[in-house]
This record gives C-alpha cells, structure tokens and sequence, in this order.
C-alpha cells in the first residue's frame, strides 16, 4: 500500500479545482459573474455591522434632519452626505440594505436548511418504508405541489400566528416565516431521496446489513446521502432564491418580519410609499439588490444543474 | 418485368450531393448519384443503413431535413427540373406528382384526427373538389388498400387501427391525390412479419393499376427481388451497381452487391442479414480514398485505393462503379 | 363517460371535505372563537352561554358537519376585524378578483400560446431570440416588484395609468360591481392584469415553444409536409392541434395559480379584491375570514381541475378510447 502522507496527497483544493464542475464553472463566465455577485452580498450581509456606516436601528444614531436626502448628495440641514440617500427617517438605505439582505439571508437560509431536512427525512421513511405511509405522503405532495407555495406559506403564517399568544407574534415572526416557507418547499427533496431510496434499499450491501442484525438505516443513509448530494444541492440552490423572493414577497404583503427588523422586502413596501413624492432612491437600491440576489443565485442554480447533469443539456 | 428502356424516364436524378454542414466541416451523405425511373417501373433501392437511401428519397421529394442540403446535381421529373423550385411550387408537386410513405405507421398518423379528416384533407388540398367528393374518393381508395367495411371506419381515429391497417390507410393517404411516383420508404420495417408481404403486395398492385412509379427504399434484398424491375445498390453515399433486379440478383457484379446477394435466405439455407461481408460501412467522416468499398473488398487492387471508379454502363443495361470492369467497356 | 365524470367528482368531493377539515381546525382551535367575538366587558356566563350557542360544546364530529353544512350553504361566519357576514364580504369583492383573474388569465394564455408558436416556428431569428431573453427575466422577477416598477414607469413617470384602485365601476344586476364598462375602470385594469399574467405568460410561452418543436420532429408532421399541405394547414391544422392537448392541463392549472397571486397583485395595487382581504385577515387573525378564503381557493382549484380533465377529454379521442375500451 502507498503510504499517503499529508505531503504528497493532493491538496483537497487541487482536487476541487480540479474536478469537471469546478472546470465547467471557470468555462461559464455567467456562473463566475452570479457566483461573485452572490458572494458580495452574502459576505456584506453577515459583516453588516461591521460594513455599515451607519447603525440603522439605533433611534440615538438617527437625525430626522437627514431624512429624504438624495444619493450622493448634501443634505440641505446637515451637510452629511449618504452614497445612496436616506429614508424619511435619516436612515442611510446602504446600511438598511445590508441589515435587510442579512435578514432576507437568514430566513432563506434557515427555510431552505429546514426544507432540506424536513424533505430528506420524510423521503427516506417514505422510501425505504413503502405502503400506506409512502403513498399518504406522496399524495400530500401531490396535492401540495397543485398549489404554489406562496399561498401555501401564506396560510402557514396565517394558522401558525393564530396558535400563538398575541405577545408573542412580533418575536417569533422570524421563525413562523421560516417554518412557513420551509413547509412549503420540502416536496422537491422528499421525492429525489425517495427516489433514491427505492433504488439503494434493494441493493446487496442493505440486504446483507439486515442479514448481520445491523440496523439497515444507517447504512442506507450512509450511502444514499452522498449519492442524493448533487439533486439536493441544486434543489437547495434555486430553493435558496425562491425562499428570498417568498420572504419578500411575505414581508412586502406586510405579514412577514416584523417592521422592526426590516428585510429587503419590507424596505421595498416602505420604499413604494415614496415613489409618489419622487424620493426613488429609497426603493430603488433594495429592490436591485433583491434582484441581483435572487436573480444571480437563481442561475447559479440552473447552472449547476446543467453542471452535474451534462445530459440534461 | 421487363427492363424498360427507349422511353424518356418519369424520374431522371443526375450527379446528386447532398452535404450536411457541421462543425467539423461538411459531410457529403450524397455522393453523385445518377439513376432513372421509367414510368410505371418499380426500382429498387438497397443499401445498409446510413448508405443514403432515404436521404435520396427526401432528397427528391425536398424535404431534407436542415442543415442537410442539396449541394450538387440535379432532379428531373418528367422533364422538369425540380430541386430548384421554389418553396411553395415544391409543395403542389409533393403528394400531387410524388407521394411519400414512411417507415413507422404508428406514428405517421396525426393521432388527433381521424383518417376520413386527414384523407380529406390532403385530396382538397392537390385537387379541386367538393368535401362529398373527397370523401366517396377516400372511401374508394381505403376500399382499395384493403380497410374491411371502409365506409363505416373512415371516421374512425388512427389508434382504432392495427398496425398493418395503418400502413394501409398511410398508402392510401400517399396515393389520395394520384401522384405519379410513389417513394416508399422502408414501408414494411415496422410491421410484423407477416403483414409485410401484404402491404409491399397492395401498393405494388395499387401503383400498377394507377400506372405510378415506386421507388422502394428497402435493406430487405428479398423484397427487391420480389417487387422489383431494377434495383440500384448504394454504398457509402454512392452508387455502386444498378440494374434488371435479375440480373443483379443471380450475377451481381460488384463485390459489394455481391456480398448483399449472399445474405438473401433462401429455403435450403439462412444467414443474417448483411453479415457476410467483413467490417461496416465506413462513417461519412471517414471515407477512404478511392473506391469506398475498397478497405471490405475481397477483390481489392492498389487502383481502388488511389483513384474513385466511375458507374459505368455494362452489356445488358446495367452500370457497375468499380475498377475490376474498367476494361471491359468504355465511360459513359 | 358518465363513469368517468363521477369518479372526478368523488374525487373532488374528497379533497374538497379534506380542506374543510383544515378550515375547520382552523377555525376552531385557532384562538378562542368566543374572546375573539365579544367585547372585554362580557362576563363569564355570558361567554358560556354565547359558547353554548355556538354549539363549541358539541363532540367535534357534530362540530365539524355543522361546520360542513353551514359552509355549504354559504355560511361562514362572522368576520372578527369587520363584525360582517363573511360570505358577504368575500361576495362583494369577488367580481373585482375574478375579472382581475380572466384578464390576465386570458392575456396570459393569448400571448403565451402566441410568443410560444412563434419562437417554435422562426427558431434563430432576432425576435424569438430577443422574447426568450425577456422571458427569463420574466421568470425571475418576484411578481410584487414587476408591479412596483410598473407603477414607477407607466403611474409615477409617464402618468399614462392609474396607480391604484379600480377606477369607477358599475353593477351588473344586483351585485356584480364591474370595471369593465367605464374607460377608467379598464385603465385601471391594465397595470394589474399585465402584472398578475406576465409570469403565466412566460411559462406557457415556454411549454408552447418547448412542445411544439418535439411535435414538429414527430413523422406525423413530416408525413403531412410530404403529402404537400401548406405550411400553414401543417404548422396550425396538425402541429398546434397536437401542442396544445399538453398546454391545456398545465395552463388550466395556472389559471389557479392567477387568482392565488392575485393576492400579491391586489396588495401592490390596492385593488379591492378577495385575495387583499385575506392578506388583512392574515394580519389580523381573522380566522373566519381565513377559513372562507381557504375553502373558496380550494374550490376554485377543484372546480378547475375537473374542467381540465374534461376538456382534456374531449380534445384527445385517445383518452376516450382507451378509457372505454379499457372498460370493455
């Protein structure tokens, strides 16, 4: 056997850079593009606070004076001049948006993760079980996929907020939104895993594991996982951009995150309010900014789906 | 079944090229092919597939499929020129002067009509008559073809039909508007065996009648020498021999046809199709030098592979391409 | 045939008593149906009493076919935030929903199919290459921003259409409130309808042009070409013939995408609709309300999905075949 020492094996980099994808990505000047405009926003959005010149949230920070200015300009009271202007409480729309794009962020990374695991669970049990359990929850999920899933969110929220003591709706906001847009969006990997599933259960190696007394699931997880890992991840991808847009969409009808933690949508419902009296600015910046997020990571998502599977071409 | 000669030809193709423009340069599918059909002639065309037999066949009728094109020679249909027609007069002349039949009955069929809509339609489309009188003509021709009780399952959907019936009503529908030269495309392919003899039988007996030509595309040696006059070999994009079907078939010339009549079962004996010739037709991309056949010929010499043969004329009618009969007889 | 109409209907009924019992958990476990009826002022006994009368003490089958019967009969209940009949008030603004929906809906379906055959049919040129683009941005853009920036252009900027509301309207009959008739009430049409059809449009667009460039691969469609009918009986008579039996099903099923993202669409633009008064009714914990929405959407689908099927039906003589005979 050749000893393999941490010298001379090839760096897990090299091997990354190495593989097909990471070639057809470098081949694919739109996948570069979208991947690096959804890196700065995301880098921008976990270092907010850092990045921000401004603390938008801090009432002690703000000066109504400054309110209205325009981008790039000096505010007729103070002076102060803001890269992309201020909102009509002298909040500077460069620091709401990154505040707003780590909100946004979050709920979609936390309801596409909450997705996932939602839908990978249930598509093991459905697959490897079979029967009457398999086919009530390919049903629900048939059903469920008749109905798009931001009405579906909607009507999560909506029940999810009647359970909860009224005290408490503005704090578990962010959670009911997230457990809202996850549960609408857990078909997709239940029916890859299931898939999955159905064909691995069969094979040699879980037939001889339930021979031996092992517990056959753990090895059907074990070997399925990695082979379910390139569906998943695109699901997740383009997952990741409708669950911003359904967060948007929710916070732009007023009924996602509370108004105190604004997100990209929220400062698109507020930014509308201004279109009228001709302060652009204030609407403008978010609504770029959720597009290019959601728009980039969407076709990072479609390229990576041509990417793993180079006969779908 | 006689060789027909003296008479100007129904069909006259001459020198034709048919290129596929790709990436890595054109391919040329058709390689200058010459033959004739005499009225009323039923000619032959045999070959593997990808020699281009039914590319001739779309070819003449212009309905290759793009990027392919017609890149040299010309086609001849009663004297006139027709591979340079203009679009929509290329139209009137397809079904109306030459009719098509296609390999797959099953799905040559447009499934969300029935036949008497789609018979209908193609008759008023070449000729000028009522919807009453189309319809006592597509009763009449399904009658012919063979449809029990025709009058009654002429509303019926394509899917009511067999197979074999479908092929039937796809004749039918080729002949609705008398054309007078019928291309049939491996007609019976698709068919079980069985029906095979029924349906080469009905349109050889349906053309005859009508005095229509046929060109019948088919790898089955067998069927060309039941239903042919002539049969015209291709190999590689080119033609190889043509010729009286008996002639070819009891003395072939060429070594390839040779090799094709080798493979026809016979009673006493059976062989696979087209297996008795060492190695495969070479792709389009890599056809040698020289005579095409030349790297599979049994017979081969050094003038093969260096210098093309011509199709040359021989005694009793017939025109071989290969250098082993140069000497014999004179170009043409 | 009959059988078949039945069987759909069964199923309907199923899905449809399996949504009312969501409806009703919802409406009865979410909150407290009597806190959320009377005032701070109310005594204890008053609220047994008025529970009493709301039959909240009946076993829950009793609860939920009383639930069933009176939601039959149009009986929803009363609107906690308005103190209204809520069949009243969703029946006062459906007009303005469904004539939202049809627009677009039909918008839609016209352009879609239209766009569609053409970008099928003159593959390459600049035109289909330029609408492809356009529908990939379609695509991507969150609907509630489509009509956002159209407010800017065509409202704020141009001033050529209203903003919001629906302009003046007139009742058909006793209740139908339309906008159809007055020139206002169309302008006011025009920026939500486009809105709420671009994303449908764009997918059936897709599904036309994708569907429609295998069936001109089939041999059905050669065959025809070589029987010499014109290009236009070939690519009209036989090829979108056969495009569209597909396009029905997956259109229809749009149709009911439109009026659950009327609910987006209203909001943008203030329009007076159902799908506005659910968004409020989230807000609010309107249950009743948010009961009534969920059976009339789920109804909705229902009612468009057997349509599909039976228009499916009758557009593929297959599927009438191949059911009979399958029933001997």
């Amino acid at each position: 056997m050749t000893d393999f020492t941490p010298e001379n094996r090839p760096s897990i980099f090299f091997r990354a850079w190495d593989s097909d994808v990471a070639y057809s990505f470098r081949r694919s000047p739109l996948a570069i593009t979208a991947a690096l405009v959804s890196l700065v926003i995301i880098l921008a959005a976990i270092f907010a606070p850092w990045l921000a010149p401004h603390d938008p949230f801090n009432p002690a920070s703000l000066n109504l004076m400054d309110g209205f200015t325009p981008p790039m300009e000096p505010n007729a009271f103070t002076g102060n001049v803001y890269w992309l202007g201020t909102d009509n409480q002298g909040r500077d729309v460069f620091s709401t948006i990154l505040y707003g794009a780590r909100i946004s962020l979050f709920v979609g990374f936390m309801a596409v993760l909450f997705a996932m695991v939602l839908g990978i669970t249930l598509g093991l049990i459905a697959g490897y079980r079979g029967g009457w359990l398999d086919s009530l929850l390919m049903r629900v999920a048939d059903v469920q996929l008749t109905f798009p899933s931001i009405l579906l969110a909607l009507l999560i929220f909506g029940v999810a907020r009647g359970f909860i003591p009224p005290a408490y709706r503005e704090a578990m906001a962010i959670w009911v939104l997230i457990v809202a847009i996850g549960l609408s969006d857990w078909v997709q990997y239940a029916r890859v895993v299931r898939g999955a599933t159905m064909v691995e259960k069969n094979k040699e190696y879980v037939q001889a594991a339930r021979v031996i007394g092992a517990h056959p699931t753990k090895i059907l997880v074990r070997h399925i996982l990695p082979n379910v890992m390139g569906p998943v991840l695109v699901i997740a991808t383009i997952g990741l951009a409708l669950a911003i847009i359904a967060e948007a969409t929710l916070s732009f009808l007023g009924v996602g995150v509370p108004a105190t933690q604004p997100s990209l949508g929220t400062l698109i419902r507020i930014g509308q309010g201004f279109l009228f009296s001709g302060e652009w600015w204030i609407l403008l910046f978010p609504a770029v900014t959720l597009l290019a997020l959601a728009l980039s990571v969407n076709l990072l998502g479609d390229w990576l789906r041509d990417a793993l599977n180079p006969r779908l071409r | 079944m006689t060789a027909i000669s003296n008479k100007p030809p129904l069909l006259s193709v001459r020198d034709l090229v048919v290129e596929f423009p790709t990436r890595r340069g054109t391919l040329r599918a058709l390689d200058q092919v010459s033959f004739d059909i005499a009225e009323g002639e039923v000619l032959g065309m045999v070959g593997e597939s990808g020699a281009g037999k039914s590319l001739t066949g779309a070819a003449i009728i212009g309905l290759l499929e793009p990027p392919g094109r017609i890149a040299g020679g010309e086609v001849w249909l009663r004297g006139e020129r027709i591979d340079n027609l203009s679009v929509e007069k290329m139209r009137r002349i397809r079904g109306r002067r030459i009719g098509m039949v296609f390999q797959d009955p099953l799905t040559s069929l447009n499934p969300l009509y029935t036949v008497a809509e789609q018979l209908i339609e193609t008759i008023r489309t070449h000729i000028d008559v009522s919807e009453k009188e189309a319809r006592k003509r597509a009763i009449a021709l399904l009658d012919r073809v063979g449809i029990p009780a025709a009058a009654r399952r002429i509303d019926d959907y394509p899917h009511h039909f067999s197979g074999g019936m479908r092929q039937r009503v796809v004749i039918a529908l080729a002949l609705s508007a008398e054309p007078e030269l019928v291309i049939a495309d491996e007609p019976t392919t698709a068919l079980d065996v069985s029906g095979q003899a029924q349906i080469i039988d009905v349109l050889k007996d349906i053309c005859a009648e009508r005095g229509a030509s046929v060109m019948l595309i088919t790898h089955d040696m067998g069927v060309i020498a039941e239903t042919a006059d002539r049969v015209a070999v291709l190999y590689a994009g080119r033609m190889a021999e043509i010729g009286p079907v008996r002639d070819v078939v009891q003395a072939a010339e060429h070594p390839y046809t040779a090799g094709l009549m080798g493979a026809i079962p016979t009673l006493t004996q059976t062989a696979d199709r087209l297996t008795q010739i060492p190695g495969s037709m070479p792709r389009l991309n890599a056809i040698p030098q020289g005579c095409a056949f030349n790297p599979r010929c049994p017979r081969v010499f050094d003038r093969c592979r260096a210098e093309r043969p011509e199709l040359i004329a021989r005694a009793s009618g017939r025109h071989v391409a290969c250098w082993l009969y140069e000497t014999e007889t004179e170009n043409v | 045939m009959i059988a078949f109409i039945l069987r759909r209907i069964v199923q309907s009924v199923i899905v449809m008593l399996t949504v009312a019992i969501v409806a009703f958990a919802l409406f009865r476990f979410v909150g407290d149906p009597v806190a959320s009826m009377v005032g701070q002022e109310t005594t204890l006994a008053e609220r047994a009493e008025i529970r009493q009368a709301l039959g909240l003490n009946d076993p829950f089958p009793v609860q939920f076919f009383n639930f069933v019967t009176r939601a039959v009969q149009g009986d929803f209940g009363v609107s906690y935030r308005l103190q209204q009949p809520v069949m009243e008030l969703i029946l006062s603004r459906l007009p303005a929903t469904l004539e939202l929906a049809l627009v677009s809906g039909v918008l839609a379906f016209f352009f879609g199919v239209g766009f569609g055959v053409y970008t099928a049919l003159r593959r390459g040129n600049w035109l289909s290459g330029s609408i492809m683009t356009i529908s990939l941005i379609g695509v991507s853009l969150p609907t509630f921003l489509i009509g956002v920036l159209l407010i800017w252009v065509f409202a704020v900027e141009l001033q050529w259409l209203p903003s919001f509301g629906r302009g003046d309207t007139v009742y058909i009959g006793d209740w139908w409130r339309t906008g159809l008739l007055t020139e206002s009430g169309r302008a006011s049409l025009i920026l939500p309808a486009i809105t709420l059809g671009l994303y449908q449009m764009t997918l059936i667009m897709r599904l036309v042009r994708a569907e429609m460039l295998e069936v001109l691969r089939t041999d059905y469609i050669k065959f025809a070409r070589a029987r010499g009918l014109s290009n236009r009986a070939v690519n009209f008579g036989h090829a979108l013939k056969n495009t569209l039996v597909p396009v029905i099903t997956i259109t229809g099923l749009q149709m009911g995408s439109i009026i659950a993202f009327s609910i987006i669409t209203e909001t943008v633009f203030q329009w007076p609709g159902v799908g506005a008064l659910f968004i409020r009714s989230v807000q609010f914990v309107d249950v009743p309300v948010m009961a009534a929405y969920l059976m009339l959407i789920a109804l909705v689908f229902v009612v468009i999905n057997l349509i599909v099927d039976l228009l499916y039906y009758a557009v593929d003589p297959r599927l009438r075949v191949d059911r009979s005979s399958a029933r001997g």
